[in-house]
């Protein structure tokens, strides 16, 4: 699609032949999947994006199978999903490959977002790559948090009443946004209808943006731990059977983990409070959201003022739009960065105790620990970031990625 | 462009054409829009929603001190008999006080404006994310002013119903309701 690369493949079988020269689908294949030049020096960070692919074709495999059986009715979606549970053949698998698959695929996409900031990947000339990758991450919530309302248990009700509420704190048409959102006064049967009919649709619309994801990456191909760009032959390796085979380990030993979850703490990661049927009229105690949505959310109550929290929760998210243009320094990798790479470590941990904020209720000691730990979040962003770039002296850099591979061999 | 007394860079004046073009390009605008109206309306709540828009309560049976929750528009209703100590604290409250000034008069009078301090009618929804606040039944906790306490962010609300502490940036609201006798209201 992009850069030549080699020359184009002669196929000697002849209806394969045939049907490429009309539709040049196994030319693509042989190009951009197979002798790809592709940095040799991966580590099994690079894994994250395949095995995010793998999760998210998983999802949509199981969640068509769920269709099936789910009805997207107040009345009748509790049960509905119990049937499933209980009577269904295989219903009970189904059900926890779909719900801990969520799970598992932010656990892949988190990781791939750390990838990329730890790495520079998101730096010119891969931008754009960078902000498809972000949009994805906010089709991602959008499609989880939609799916999560879907069993209509008491988490399912109040988590989507929180949630659609926040866009009642934007001034003036705030109400009326929230109630076209619900399609009545509060969340009920529409909503839940819309939520369905949306949790079908966005996972079609991620696979549109993958491939665009994809094809961005083809561009000037992938990144690598060093930052440096592949100066020739000696840099590189072709995409298969090297990173096939990389890949599909990495994908082994993620879906192993991932089954040790579904088959031995189904429940492990969800909230038994969405074992209750909704109730309008009770709030649980404590409400939480799923756990990757809980540093921002921890954000969200940070802040002590209604708008004030929702702006700083969706800045949390707009803020990595525009990273490759607050990042000052021209050097990729955080390996080079003495100074920025434990900033970087440090933002992990600070990601880390948001979450345990959000998970705690909004009282005592968990209320300055949740603001200092955004105001550590943005001032990463928005001075750190820039500041560093300026004045942080990098270490020397090995010439090219052989260099560095050959002398890591050898040391 | 196509015109001749246009010049060759297509700097000149506009032209007929041009006009034509423009004019073409906002009717198709204009044509587009009142196409989507109808998606994006269709959203909104239908008929047979906003005819579950009234309902009638007999407040005979409750206590003094005593609250119900009734549910109007898929929404909790509270309805509390509040007692002397409830109403004298209510409108103690100097306004200075208030994050949402309201007098407590102002929130107990119906759309016939007959004011009915025992009655307290609100929408039972937190003003802050949408959580049912706790208070109404008895042994909830009803936070420190007395009144009701939600407990998802932690906003606290007075016997009136008006937000004292925590993030939720207005009062309980109230609906619009009509006692149709002394025994009789109308909510909606």
């Amino acid at each position: 699609m992009a850069s030549s690369h080699g020359t184009p493949p002669v196929f000697n079988n002849k209806v394969i032949a045939w049907i490429d020269h009309r539709l040049p689908i196994f030319s693509y294949i042989e190009k951009e999947y197979h002798t790809f030049p592709t940095p040799r020096n991966f580590n099994y960070f690079w894994n994250f994006g395949a095995i995010a692919t793998v999760m998210l074709v998983l999802m949509i495999a199981t969640g068509v199978v769920l269709a099936t059986n789910y009805t997207p009715h107040v009345l009748m979606a509790f049960d509905s999903v119990e049937r499933i549970d209980r009577d269904v053949p295989q219903g009970w698998l189904i059900r926890d490959l779909h719900m801990n698959g969520a799970s598992f695929f932010f656990i892949a996409v988190y990781v791939h977002i750390f990838r990329g900031m730890y790495y520079g990947s998101y730096k010119a000339p891969r931008e754009l790559l960078w902000i498809l990758g972000v949009v994805i991450f906010l089709l991602m919530m959008a499609t989880a948090f939609m799916g999560y309302v879907l069993p209509w248990g008491q988490m399912s009700f109040w988590g989507a009443t929180v949630i659609t509420s926040l866009f009642s704190a934007i001034p003036v048409v705030g109400d009326s946004i929230v109630t076209w959102l619900w399609g009545g006064f509060s969340i009920g049967n529409p909503t839940l209808n819309r939520f369905y009919a949306l949790h079908y649709l966005l996972p079609f619309i991620i696979v549109a943006v993958v491939a665009l994801h994809v094809v961005a990456l083809h561009v000037h191909g992938s990144n690598n731990p060093t930052g440096i760009d592949p100066k020739g032959p000696q840099d590189t390796v072709p995409f298969h059977p090297y990173y096939t085979m990389k890949d599909g380990f990495g994908v082994v030993v993620f879906l192993i983990v991932y089954s040790l979850v579904v088959f031995f703490g189904p429940d492990m990661l969800g909230d038994a409070a969405n074992y209750i049927p909704a109730d309008p009229l009770v709030t649980p105690t404590h409400i939480v959201p799923e756990w990757y949505f809980l540093p921002f959310y921890a954000i969200l109550r940070a802040v002590p003022d209604k708008l004030g929290g929702v702006i700083a929760m969706f800045g949390a998210i707009a803020v990595l739009f525009v990273l490759p243009w607050l990042d000052t320094s021209r050097v990729r990798s955080s390996t080079f960065r003495p100074i920025y790479k434990w900033c970087m470590l440090l933002l992990v941990v600070d990601v880390v105790v948001l979450g345990f904020c959000g998970a705690n209720p909004p009282a005592g000691f968990w209320i300055p620990l949740s603001q200092a730990a955004t105001l550590y979040y943005f001032v990463h962003f928005l001075i750190l970031l820039p500041v560093l770039g300026k004045i942080e002296r990098p270490l020397p850099m090995p010439p090219s990625i052989a260099d560095a591979v050959l002398k890591k061999k050898a040391g | 462009m196509a015109s001749s007394s246009v010049p060759a860079d297509g700097h000149g004046d506009p032209t007929r054409r041009d006009f034509l073009m423009v004019a073409t390009g906002a009717l198709g605008a204009v044509g587009a829009a009142a196409v989507a109206w109808p998606f994006i309306n269709n959203l909104n709540p239908a008929a047979d929603t906003l005819a579950l828009a009234s309902i009638e309560v007999n407040v005979t049976p409750i206590e003094v001190g005593q609250a119900i929750t009734v549910k109007w528009r898929g929404k909790p209703v509270f309805i509390r008999h509040r007692t002397e100590k409830d109403i004298k604290e209510a409108e103690a409250v100097p306004m200075s006080e208030l994050p949402d000034p309201q007098t407590d008069n102002s929130r107990v009078t119906d759309t016939a404006k007959k004011v009915r301090p025992e009655w307290l009618i609100m929408i039972g929804v937190c003003t802050h994310l949408g959580c049912v606040p706790l208070g109404n039944l008895p042994g909830q906790d009803k936070g420190p002013y007395g009144g009701w306490y939600c407990p998802c962010h932690g906003s606290a609300y007075d016997t009136s119903g008006r937000i004292r502490k925590g993030p939720a940036p207005l009062n309980l609201a109230i609906p619009q309701y009509l006692f149709l006798s002394d025994s009789l209201v109308r909510i909606g």
